[in-house]
């Protein structure tokens, strides 16, 4: 399991564009949140938003889907290239790769989301000074660490996509898909109860309710629960990667 | 030479079978959303169990054809022929109506609460009208058949209520309204004249008041004006009653009048309008049956990515630039065959989608906004649209980036991320948000904006209720300026670098 996650390490930590997209990871998320924390300056308490952590976070949306490109190429570029079959003849057990890759990514989705999250929380206190601060330490620290783990599983989700899809395309497509078309969706239909549903459902409308700091009891699942949603998403995203993985040849 | 070019893609991609499959997908995808929206939003209507759905509002259409709000409360005698009505209007106030069941009202006079004249071609909501009037932030206006509108002299508007003592006059002369208004009863200025079409010999003419609901970002409360007029011209006898429904949750508000000697307070509630998709009423925008498109967006994004990356992938691309040295050709072959494939996929998935979509809500009890032909001719072929120039927007950054992944997370995230931050579920504040709207991809959106906006008419202009910041060929001219640009910076990069 050493060698495989060694393996792993390097053909990501040997390629360009790995290093790229996790700055880019990073620069995307701090960025986006910096903006909406520039764009909330407002006197006025009626057009504030009142959750500053959670608009402080802003980032994330944009964020997770650079992580997800990070962590749909560590499978899809070795498809592409045909190195997954020498991957495979090296580590012929092949949940042992799955669960390699899934470390390897995981880590580097901890470092890159460890450091966005806290350049947006310090960009916050920067740009909004004074009103981070007002608020209850315990969830403001929630929604942080809950953001790193939300892009955490963000990365598994994709990987194990991309593990059942094999191409870079399409399982790109399918992980934003699921992201970014459910809360579309939401807003559309009429129906307050069917929104509720899609918003408890949605990988990313559930999961980023972690980032919520007030207002606990009006959303549509609680924090540690949405995310719980996101991990059975992943979870079950892993599952049909590793099934696929060993049905196919590769 | 370019029709063997085109015959060579169109046959790369009707070979792959996945592209093939995809495609369809894409059409389905966007009825079968059409349908589940359509069929999801059942549990907001009231009525009994089992009985039948009571939320289908009893919307009258105007003489355009539209659906309209006709509310209000009119103070009317018949005019036979030609003739005019003269008032003077003294005061106008108004309340805000509590979010709670017969709650306590607040003062405030809402921007658009109307008190003025009126010649209504008969009393059914709906009908032909002409009036002239003052309102609470817009200074006197003319205002026909629901949708048009006309300022009054500048320097009108002012603050209320001192400056709403003004006299207002509407003449009639065959099917010609026309409105006139003086500060002081003697010095007339023409706001405007409007021609009725089939206005009967005998109108119903006389005093009016409405004030509409005040708009927030979820809802709307519902509010009441009242205003004084006097010097009323012609004499009596005058009746008053409510034209249209009013507002039945909140029956704390309804009209009335009183006259004490020639003086007439009036209270009304309602609006004279145009009917929009929006908070308050629960009309739905035809639009609303093509949000599928986000789904059948995201597919056809793939497919344009992987019409070129494959191609590197699989090493074609050096066989198909040997056989066809024109690499800008090759490209446009390329945009050509994946637009139009795709034009038609989103054409029919379109045009199954908002009939059957509009069906089912209407099914529901939804009041589906009706729009003229031309509108809908220009939703579906938009629609159509939309998805091809975002397919050619995946070809070009395809060639670009010739690998799979950042093209599609590219297009994504300049398509429907915005939309996304625009919602009310991303966190941006309304500015930000219509400002995305407009330089972004997804300005392109707005070709699917189904009614129109009017200035006149307080409503909550948000992509929540399918409006977009620009008019819909503006949107779309904006997402062609990136295909175009993204296409020519791949033309710069095809021919630069070895295959």
């Amino acid at each position: 399991m050493k060698q495989s996650l060694r393996a792993e390490w390097t053909k990501l930590r040997t390629v360009a564009s790995t290093g790229w997209l996790l700055l880019g990871t990073v620069a995307v998320t701090v960025a986006v949140s910096a903006a909406a924390d520039a764009a909330d300056l407002c006197t006025s308490s009626a057009g504030c938003r009142p959750d500053v952590t959670r608009l402080g976070l802003t980032g994330t949306d944009v964020g997770q889907a650079v992580v997800a490109i990070v962590a749909v190429l560590a499978v899809t570029a070795e498809y592409g290239t045909g190195m997954i079959r020498t991957t495979l003849a090296a580590v012929p057990r092949r949940t042992a790769v799955l669960a390699a890759k899934a470390a390897v990514v995981g880590g580097l989705t901890l470092a890159a989301g460890g450091a966005g999250v806290l350049g947006s929380v310090l960009a916050g206190e920067l740009i909004l000074p004074g009103r981070g601060l007002t608020l209850p330490a315990g969830p403001t620290a929630r929604a942080a660490a809950g953001t790193v783990l939300y892009l955490i599983l963000i990365a598994l989700l994709s990987l194990g996509v991309a593990t059942a899809v094999r191409d870079s395309a399409v399982a790109v497509g399918t992980v934003l898909g699921l992201l970014y078309v459910f809360p579309v969706l939401g807003q559309v239909v009429a129906s307050p109860a069917w929104q509720r549903h899609l918003e408890q459902a949605g990988p990313m409308t559930a999961g980023l309710e972690i980032q919520a700091s007030t207002g606990l009891s009006q959303l549509p699942i609680g924090p540690w629960a949405g995310l719980g949603v996101l991990a059975a998403w992943a979870a079950a995203a892993l599952v049909a990667g590793g099934l696929v993985l060993h049905l196919r040849d590769a | 030479m370019t029709a063997r070019l085109l015959h060579a893609e169109w046959t790369k991609f009707r070979t792959v079978r996945g592209w093939v499959i995809a495609m369809v997908t894409a059409a389905l995808v966007t009825v079968l959303i059409a349908m589940w929206a359509g069929s999801a939003g059942q549990d907001q209507c009231g009525g009994a169990a089992g009985g039948p759905v009571t939320c289908q509002p009893d919307v009258p259409l105007g003489p355009g054809g539209e659906a309209v709000t006709d509310v209000f409360y009119f103070v009317r005698q018949p005019l036979p022929g030609n003739g005019s009505v003269t008032v003077r209007v003294t005061s106008l106030a108004g309340v805000v109506s509590s979010e709670q069941l017969n709650g306590p009202v607040t003062a405030g006079l809402q921007p658009w609460s109307k008190a003025g004249i009126m010649v209504k071609a008969s009393s059914r909501a709906g009908s032909a009208y002409a009036a002239i009037m003052v309102t609470g932030g817009h200074g006197v206006r003319m205002q026909d058949d629901y949708v048009d509108d006309t300022a009054g002299p500048p320097g009108s508007p002012g603050p209320v209520p001192a400056a709403s003592r003004r006299w207002l006059r509407l003449v009639r002369s065959g099917d010609t309204v026309t409105g006139y208004e003086s500060a002081d009863g003697t010095r007339w200025t023409r706001v405007g004249a409007v021609r009725l079409a089939g206005l009967p010999a005998t109108a119903q003419a006389g005093l009016f008041v409405t004030s509409p609901d005040q708009v927030n970002a979820t809802g709307g409360a519902p509010t009441e004006a009242t205003a004084v007029f006097d010097h009323v011209s012609p004499p009596g006898p005058w009746s008053g009653g409510q034209i249209g429904a009013n507002g039945t949750s909140y029956p704390a508000l309804s009209g009335r009048f009183q006259q004490v000697g020639g003086r007439f307070t009036v209270t009304g509630s309602g609006d004279i309008a145009p009917a929009l998709p929006g908070p308050a009423d629960g009309y739905v925008s035809p639009e609303h049956s093509l949000a599928g498109v986000f789904a059948a967006l995201i597919v056809v994004t793939v497919v344009g990515t992987m019409f070129v990356t494959a191609e590197y992938r699989r090493g074609l691309m050096r066989v198909t630039l040997a056989a066809s040295p024109g690499r800008g050709r090759v490209l446009a072959a390329k945009a050509i065959v994946i637009g139009s494939v795709t034009f038609a996929a989103g054409l029919a998935g379109a045009a199954a989608a908002l009939p059957v979509g509009a069906r089912l809500l209407r099914a529901n009890g939804k009041f589906v906004l009706p729009v003229s032909a031309l509108t809908e001719v220009r939703l579906i072929a938009g629609t159509a649209a939309l998805l091809a120039v975002a397919a050619v927007l995946a070809v070009a950054l395809g060639a670009i980036l010739r690998h799979g992944a950042g093209p599609v997370a590219a297009v994504i995230a300049v398509i429907v991320v915005p939309y996304f931050f625009a919602s009310p579920l991303g966190v941006l504040p309304p500015g930000v948000a219509d400002w995305l709207l407009r330089v972004t991809p997804a300005a392109g959106f707005a070709v699917e904006q189904a009614i129109a906006r009017y200035a006149q008419v307080a409503s909550s202009y948000t992509p929540r209720y399918d409006y977009y910041p620009l008019a819909p060929w503006a949107g779309f001219a904006v997402l062609c300026a990136w295909t175009a640009l993204a296409l020519a910076v791949a033309l710069v990069v095809l021919h630069r670098r070895d295959a």
